[in-house]
């Protein structure tokens, strides 16, 4: 046998972990500052001077613009509008995405067509599906009237997006609809990590489905759940695209949540200060639900 | 207390026979154990009895009475998991009450049972404790707790023992045994572990592929094998097979005794073992080798301790083994066939 070769005793630099960090995280560090926390250290300043579209000079003005937006009836309306749509659609995905989830795990033929027609409304884009919902609900020629029609409920149509009450509840619906498979997903995930002796045991000491569901399942799920309300209430609250393209806030001003008025405040109104100053509003109402939220979890883990 | 009974039990899935034909019938408050290597199909046998798989063929009874199309939870059985499977968000207390608040016993009556049970196990001073937060041995109670606070008329265990270290599974042994004797309920206990098997059952059903193969006491079991598998099976080590011209038949290894120690159990016969290796165990003694004209068979000899005879690897001995410890099999299936002439 020759005698083997000594093994090179350089260290390359892809040998420091270090290094490697550095370089593996950069480019995920470099988007966020670019796109994230820039946009963000620009909202905190503009927030705190009276700077609009016709006049970038930054004047800082302290807590006026604050003042002033809080002092706006819309403002008020839209606060309430986000805390109800963001609370009554939250509370019909985690129904409807147990149920789902729940029907999801179980073995059937065509699981996996189903599963795949579930997940549609999640990865097809906002917009696009938020202009079918937009045809779909339209004042005129609306499937939903002509099927009502037909049945005989109604005799005129139901103008979903013109009436105040229904346009809420049609942007309920939508963002419910398109939240449910993301919640189911996850839910699916909680489901399936309960030990199948659990469920065993549960139905060898008697427990009936109702029972196991409520005392077993749901309880050992709470962390899952609390993760799939966090994204929904992230997602409701911060999104803005379902309510503009349906509704643009109306009719008057009925469906106008802080997401929108910030939009049409800072960018179609001009009013840059102020529209940030809305935005900004949105940070310590999420920073406090993801608090409380994460805090259940945890909680719930350590038990 | 009732008696279980299963009559042409199957159970399929898809093209597998996890169980594949069983008739079984336990006695009054008896301790029947369900023994075999993994996936010979006990554990589907005793989910199946418990309601939680439903058979492909067959019935089951309990106490006389056919509950195949039953749920679980009208059976009135009971069942100990591997895991245990305690409810990880319930106290103590409350994982033992919940059987109870399931059958819907009133509130007084039931923290009555909890604690009669928890005293049964002695661990009422762990009530207010989390599954989390006791050791395997506690939980192990708390899940025996809960299964028996309800009185059941069958107990179904699954393995129970296997998730506690060997020394606190000596103790655990004895207790459940002990706990068993006291209130004299059938027992269906499944294991792999023959040892448990052996030092428990009252009888033991040895299964392999879904059938069971020897239903018996542990005496029949160990010393009148019906088949080579069960031959195979039991014992530590398993009894030494030897293939002569038209069948087979072994003995085993604590059989194997050197010439002149021999105990006086009728006309031996001798043959010559040759060593290949000792192993001392302190204890016990193995040698292992094989036997002038049956090279191709692997024999093991198990000696007491107490033999202390000088006995060097590499060597030829003259060893013998009483006639009436030798078995015979077919050599065709390997069932147990009646004495043959030996050719040795």
């Amino acid at each position: 046998m020759s005698p083997a070769k000594a093994p090179p005793r350089r260290r390359y630099l892809a040998d420091n972990p270090r290094f490697l960090a550095a370089l593996f995280m950069s480019p995920a560090v470099t988007y966020i500052i670019a796109l994230v926390g820039f946009p963000f250290v620009l909202a905190i300043v503009y927030a705190f001077t009276d700077i609009t579209t016709g006049n970038p000079e930054l004047e800082f003005v302290g807590f006026e613009t604050f003042r002033r937006v809080l002092a706006d009836p819309i403002f008020r309306e839209a606060l309430g509008n986000t805390f109800w749509f963001a609370l009554i659609a939250n509370l019909l995905v985690v129904v409807l995405a147990k149920a789902l989830a729940l029907v999801l795990i179980q073995d059937f033929k065509g699981k996996r067509i189903v599963r795949f027609l579930v997940l549609l409304p999640w990865v097809a884009p906002v917009s696009l599906a938020t202009i079918t919902w937009l045809w779909t609900l339209d004042s005129i020629f609306s499937p939903i009237d002509w099927v009502l029609r037909q049945l005989g409920l109604i005799t005129e149509n139901m103008y979903w997006l013109g009436r105040p009450g229904l346009a809420m509840t049609s942007v309920i619906a939508v963002h419910t609809w398109r939240i449910v498979p993301l919640a189911a997903v996850i839910m699916m995930a909680g489901l399936i990590s309960i030990p199948s002796e659990i469920n065993d045991a549960a139905a060898v000491d008697g427990a009936g489905p109702w029972r196991k569901q409520f005392q077993i399942t749901v309880p050992l799920m709470a962390p899952i759940i609390a993760v799939a309300v966090l994204f929904g209430m992230i997602l409701t609250i911060s999104d803005m695209s379902v309510v503009y393209v349906l509704t643009r806030g109306g009719p008057t001003n009925s469906t106008q949540v802080l997401s929108t008025w910030a939009f049409f405040k800072g960018i179609e109104g001009g009013a840059l200060g102020q529209g940030a100053a809305v935005a900004l509003f949105l940070l310590p109402v999420l920073v406090g639900i993801t608090a409380v939220i994460l805090r259940m979890a945890r909680r719930r883990e350590v038990l | 207390m009732a008696v279980v009974e299963v009559r042409g039990l199957k159970k399929h899935f898809g093209e597998v026979a996890a169980v594949d034909g069983v008739d079984l019938r336990s006695e009054e408050g008896e301790f029947l154990v369900l023994l075999g290597p993994s996936g010979c199909g006990k554990t589907t046998l005793l989910r199946m009895i418990a309601g939680l798989e439903h058979p492909t063929e067959g019935d089951i009874l309990l106490g006389g009475e056919n509950v195949t199309g039953l749920p679980p939870r009208a059976r009135r059985i009971a069942m100990v998991f591997q895991s245990y499977a305690l409810y990880p968000h319930m106290t103590v207390a409350r994982n033992i009450e919940f059987p109870l608040k399931a059958q819907g016993i009133e509130a007084a009556e039931r923290s009555k049972k909890v604690q009669w049970a928890a005293e049964l196990f002695g661990i009422d001073s762990l009530l207010h404790r989390r599954p989390r937060q006791l050791s395997g041995g506690e939980r192990q109670r708390v899940a025996l707790a809960r299964a028996l606070v309800r009185e059941p008329t069958v107990f179904l265990l699954d393995e129970p023992l296997s998730n506690l270290d060997a020394k606190l599974r000596a103790s655990a042994r004895d207790d459940l045994l002990e706990f068993q004797r006291r209130i004299g309920i059938t027992t269906l206990y499944v294991t792999h572990d023959q040892v448990e098997a052996m030092g428990m059952g009252d009888r033991i059903a040895v299964m392999d592929r879904g059938k069971i193969r020897q239903l018996g006491t542990p005496e029949e079991v160990y010393h009148h094998p019906v088949d080579t598998f069960v031959a195979g099976f039991l014992g530590s080590p398993p009894m030494n097979l030897l293939i002569g011209p038209d069948f087979l038949f072994g003995f085993r290894p604590e059989q194997l005794l050197p010439e002149g120690i021999s105990r006086d159990d009728g006309p031996r016969i001798s043959l010559t073992f040759h060593v290949n290796r000792v192993e001392y165990l302190g204890s016990e003694r193995y040698l292992y080798g094989h036997i002038q004209g049956f090279e191709a068979n692997k024999i093991i000899a198990m000696l007491p301790g107490t033999v202390t005879l000088p006995l060097t690897a590499d060597t030829d001995h003259r060893f013998s083994v009483a006639e009436a410890q030798i078995r015979y099999f077919a050599k065709d299936g390997g069932d147990k066939i009646p004495p043959q002439p030996l050719p040795l």
